[in-house]
Parts: structure tokens; sequence; C-alpha cells
């Protein structure tokens, strides 16, 4: 299987014969046509930070559910990670933060680097792995027991952080998550009388609270309203000033929105491997695989 | 398009909405219905039973005989009145079953939690299985554990209590025994409520929803903070109601209580010394030797009980749901 692996550049491989031969093939090409350009000549602001799997597996009990993903995620970027169901992404997500694990029968192998430490290696404290990469979920899921305000905070409280000014992490969070606005008034009510989208952008508030270098969100709208969906979007792509961010979305329109890269993972039955990884305006003009093009023109999936 | 606003003029007669069971449907219907009705009905039944055979004692002695603490059946021929008055088995059968509570309550979560968060896999099943058996046991059996194995470490442990603790008043003796203390049924009665605690924490730390538990690992949480901003909360209501339970049971505890509480008619607050209440070990203490008035009386405590255990459980029912409107 051809595995084309992203530089550190965040500038996708592309020859030039392949913009000439094919046309664009989904109308979604357009939209993500915006979204590069803007990045095309992106620069990480460190060199070497950021997070890269590198040849990972993963098994639930004997069966083997991913094989072989390499994939590098430079800072300053936003990753869709696309594909049928059933496909490995979410479990793939699910190792970039050690989430992966709380399966019983859990199993792993290759390495995970984050700024250049692999966050598998022994002795490491995994509660502190989970600081630098946090997520946001399918449902959104704020402690129905806490206010808003201490939804926000509560990573805070859970990894035992000292914080100088609590009032204003709180503030900047929610500014960060788009939410600020909506709640600045009522931050004593309850986390569960807010809407499903305000609820979704608390749990991205929470999330950025604990100061994370990596976001993963696994299909964070799929839930959701259109409405509420666009304003995760725009939240995610202001996220992008201080962190990566890793999403998995099976609405492609999404993927095409808000994200740099794209990759595509599938599964014939066996585990699950990553097709093709490229700039998201190549996956949806010029994809190098046809079994992309077909996915990303909807002709199966 | 249309005008919402508009609605026409007149509108159109509602349908009737029935639904005409099949046979089968109807037979189950009335299986079960029986059912439900047979538990009220005996219910019920106890209720009027024990109220008609006790209600010459409600005439006679008013409230007297729920807040009165002299116990005394009289004698006609030598001019004494009878006296009936169960108010220090009230406050005792109170101070056994919080004192039970006391120790029960911290142990059990803590099994409850262990075998929910903590032990490993080989171990859940069969340790599962031993704690709901402790619930099996008869009661008479912990009565006399408590009364011959228990008994002598517990006096110890008592006097160290009131050696160290003594100047606190419940921890006081007015004189120095300590066999058959409130403290003594108390610690027997944890050991029989252990179980029903641990079996209903157990249930609700299992429905803690898994997403906020992996929201609170993914925020960078240690198992133990998050059992504490996660876990507890859920399971509030769940603890709650299941102490409510336990503390049913302990008030209802008959026969090991009888075994290990020096019954007393005065009521006594110092829980290390040998005198105490239980109204359910009273009944047993008097029936066999009761004349018609006593036996009356008896009923009449029986009632008593019967309501009490009856507004414990419906207090039981408001923390549950009202923790369950904050928890969850």
């Amino acid at each position: 299987m051809d595995i084309l692996k992203l530089k550190g550049s965040g500038q996708a491989q592309t020859t030039s014969e392949d913009k000439v031969a094919k046309p664009e093939i989904s109308s979604l090409a357009s939209v993500a046509a915006d979204r590069s350009e803007s990045k095309g000549d992106f620069v990480p602001r460190r060199p070497g930070a950021g997070l890269e799997a590198k040849g990972v597996h993963a098994w639930f009990g004997k069966h083997h559910v991913l094989a072989n993903v390499s994939l590098n995620f430079p800072s300053g970027t936003v990753t869709a990670l696309i594909g049928p169901s059933g496909c490995g992404k979410s479990t793939f997500l699910r190792t970039l933060n050690r989430m992966h694990e709380f399966i019983p029968g859990a199993g792993m192998a290759g390495e995970v680097l984050l700024d250049g430490t692999d966050i598998y290696k022994s002795g490491t404290d995994v509660t502190k792995i989970r600081l630098k990469v946090g997520m946001v979920f399918q449902k959104p899921n704020p402690f129905p027991s806490m206010t808003i305000g201490e939804n926000v905070l509560s990573g805070i409280k859970l990894a035992q952080l000292k914080v100088s000014n609590k009032d204003d992490l709180l503030e900047e969070c929610l500014q960060r998550a788009g939410l600020w606005n909506e709640v600045k008034d009522r931050l004593s009510a309850h986390g569960g009388s807010l809407s499903g989208g305000q609820q979704q952008r608390l749990c991205i508030a929470r999330a950025l609270a604990v100061k994370p270098e990596v976001l993963l969100m696994d299909e964070p709208c799929s839930a959701l309203d259109p409405g509420s969906t666009l304003r995760i979007e725009e939240t995610i792509r202001q996220l992008t000033e201080s962190v990566i961010v890793v999403i998995v979305t099976h609405n492609m329109q999404q993927a095409a929105r808000v994200s740099d890269f794209t990759g595509f993972f599938l599964s014939d039955g066996g585990p699950g491997q990553l097709v093709e990884v490229a700039s998201t305006k190549e996956i949806f003009s010029r994809p190098k695989d046809e079994r992309t093009e077909a996915y990303v023109t909807g002709r199966f999936g | 398009m249309p005008d919402l606003s508009a609605l026409p003029e007149t509108l159109p007669e509602r349908r009737e909405l029935t639904t005409v069971p099949r046979f089968s449907d109807k037979v189950f219907r009335g299986v079960v219905t029986a059912g439900g009705f047979v538990a009220l009905i005996v219910l019920g039944l106890i209720a009027v039973f024990l109220a008609t055979r006790s209600f010459d004692v409600f005439r006679m002695f008013k409230l007297g005989f729920v807040t009165g603490f002299n116990w005394d059946s009289g004698d006609p021929d030598n001019g004494i009145t009878p006296i009936l008055g169960i108010g220090s088995m009230l406050i005792g059968t109170l101070v056994v079953s919080f004192v039970g509570l006391f120790f029960a309550l911290p142990i059990a979560v803590g099994t409850a939690l262990y075998l929910t968060y903590y032990a490993p896999y080989w171990l859940k099943k069969p340790m599962t299985i031993l704690v709901d058996l402790m619930a099996a046991i008869p009661s008479v059996i912990y009565g006399l554990w408590g009364f011959f194995i228990l008994m002598p470490h517990a006096i110890y442990w008592a006097k160290l209590i009131n050696k160290y603790l003594g100047w606190f008043p419940t921890f006081s003796v007015p004189l120095p025994i300590f066999e058959r203390s409130p403290f003594i049924a108390g610690l027997v009665l944890s050991v029989m409520i252990i179980p029903i605690i641990t079996a209903v924490s157990r249930e609700v730390f299992s429905q803690v929803p898994l997403d906020r538990i992996q929201a609170a690992y993914a925020l960078g949480a240690t198992k133990w903070s998050m059992i504490k901003t996660v876990v507890l909360p859920f399971g509030s209501s769940g603890i709650a109601g299941g102490a409510m339970l336990g503390l049913g049971r302990a008030m209802g505890e008959t026969v090991a209580v009888y075994l290990v509480l020096n019954l007393y008619f005065l009521p006594n607050f110092h829980v290390l010394f040998s005198a105490g209440g239980s109204v359910a070990s009273m009944i047993v203490t008097k029936f066999g030797e009761a004349g018609s008035l006593e036996l009356k009386g008896l009923m009449a405590a029986g009632l008593v009980l019967f309501i009490v255990t009856l507004v414990v459980n419906y207090l039981s029912n408001l923390i549950v749901r009202r923790a369950s409107r904050t928890g969850r």
C-alpha cells in the first residue's frame, strides 16, 4: 500500500503532472482550496515541535484493527482523518493520547512522538501526556454536577495544577472556545443547562484550560445541528494559533472546511490503514489513490 | 407559503384513539396487575392488623406510649397500674442503627469502589459473590458471632475509646461496664448491612457514564481525582439510598441485636455503656410472657416501628431524588 508521509513543512508531496492531468473531481475542492491557500506557505514556529505517529499498530485483544500508520501533525495545522466506519481512524486518534489503552485487551505497536519524545516510553506519566494532548469527544460530556465555570476549570482541579488567576483563565478559555459572550452572565449555571452545541464548546474550553499542545477531536459535531457545527468549525480554525488539531469526521464538507491536511483511512476487512494523506485541497481535488477518489466523491462509504 | 397564524375557522372533531389489546395481552396484564396489588394489599393488611390490635393501647396512653420511658405491665391485684412507653427503645433503635451505619458506610463504599475500579478482573466476580453472600447469613449467626467472638475484642476497643475520647459525652460511661453496649450491637449491625450498601453503591458506580470517566481521564485526571469528581457526585444519590436501606434493615433487625444488646428502659446516649434499646428486640424479649394488655402494647410498638421504617424509606427516596436532580 502506498503511504505518503507528510513532511514537517506542512507541504504535501504532489507532482505537477497530477495537477494538469486530473480535473477537480469533487465539488468540495473549491471549499478546501480557500483553506489550504491561506496556509500555503505555512512555516511551523518551532521546528521539530509537534506530534508524529510512526508505524502505529493497534489491537483489541487478538483483533488487529490498525496497521502501520505514520502521520505527522505539524504545529499550527488542522488535520482531518476521514474514512468509512470501522477503518480505525478513531482508534488511531485514541492512540495519540493513550486513551486507547482504557479498553481491556487493547494493545499497540509503534511510536507516538510528542516534541520528539515517545509518549509510550516506559516510565511515562500518562496523566501528563493527556494534559499535553487533550481530547474532545463525539457526545458533549460536561460534568453535570458542576457549574459552567467549574467545568472549564475542572482539568485544573483534576490534574492538581496551580493557576495564579482562575478568572482570567476562565475568560480566556471561554473566549477561545467562542462561548464567552453567551455564558459570561451565568457562569454559575449548571453545564447541563446549555444547548448541545454550547455544551460541546464548553468541552473545548475545558480541554483548553490545561493548555494542551494538541487537541484531538473525535467526531465533535456528529451530535450537533448545522448551526452549532459551523460555530465549532470557526472555533477550530481559531484554535490553530496555539494548538495542533486532529479531527476525526464522517462529514467530508467539514473536513474540507476546517482542515489543512486530510488523511484517508480504509479497511478491507483486515486492519485499517492509512491510504493517503495530503493537503486537504489535494485530497478533494486530485487524490492520488482511486479509493480516496471514490470515497470523497461519494461513490462508497 | 401558508400563513402560520391563520387556523381554519372550524377545527375538525377530535377522534377517539383506542387500542384493543389482544387476548394474550389481557391475560398477562391481569397477572401482573394481581401481582402488583398483592404486595399493596399485604402491606395494607399488616398496617390494619397492627392498628386494630394496638388501638386500645393508644387510647389508654395516647402519645405517652411513644414518648414515655417506662414499661411496666402492672399488677391489678396489688393496685399497680400499667404504664407502657417505648420512647427509650425508639431512641435506642436510632442510636444502635446510626452506630452501625457509621461503621458500615465507609467500608461499604470503599468495597464498592475497589470492586468497580481497582480489583483485578479475576477477583471481581468471586469477591462480589462473597460480599453478597454476607447478606445470606442468618442473623442469629451474626448474633452468636457478635456475642462470643466480637464482644471480647469490642470491649477492649470500647475501653480504649473511653480512655482517650471519654471527655466527649457520648464516649463517657456512668459505670465501667462495657458488655452488650449499643457500640457492640452497632458493630454487629454494621457487618450485617455492609452487603446491601455495597451492592447498591456498586450498582450505581457501574452506571457512571463512560464518556464522563473518559472526559476526566482526558483532562489528565488520576484515578482518585476521577473518582472524586465524577464517580462520587454521580453515585451520591445511590450511596444515600443504599445507606437508608441499610438503616432500615438495621432498625428492623431483631435477633442479632437481642443477643448482643442489654435492653434498658431509660434513654442512654453513652454508646459504650451496657444499656441500650431496640424496639424489635424488645418485642421478642417480652412476647413470651406478655399478658393481654402488654401484648397489645407490643403490637403498638410494632406499629410504631413499621411507621418509622416507612418514614425512613420515604426520606431515603426524597434524598435520592434530590441528589439525582443535581448529581446527574
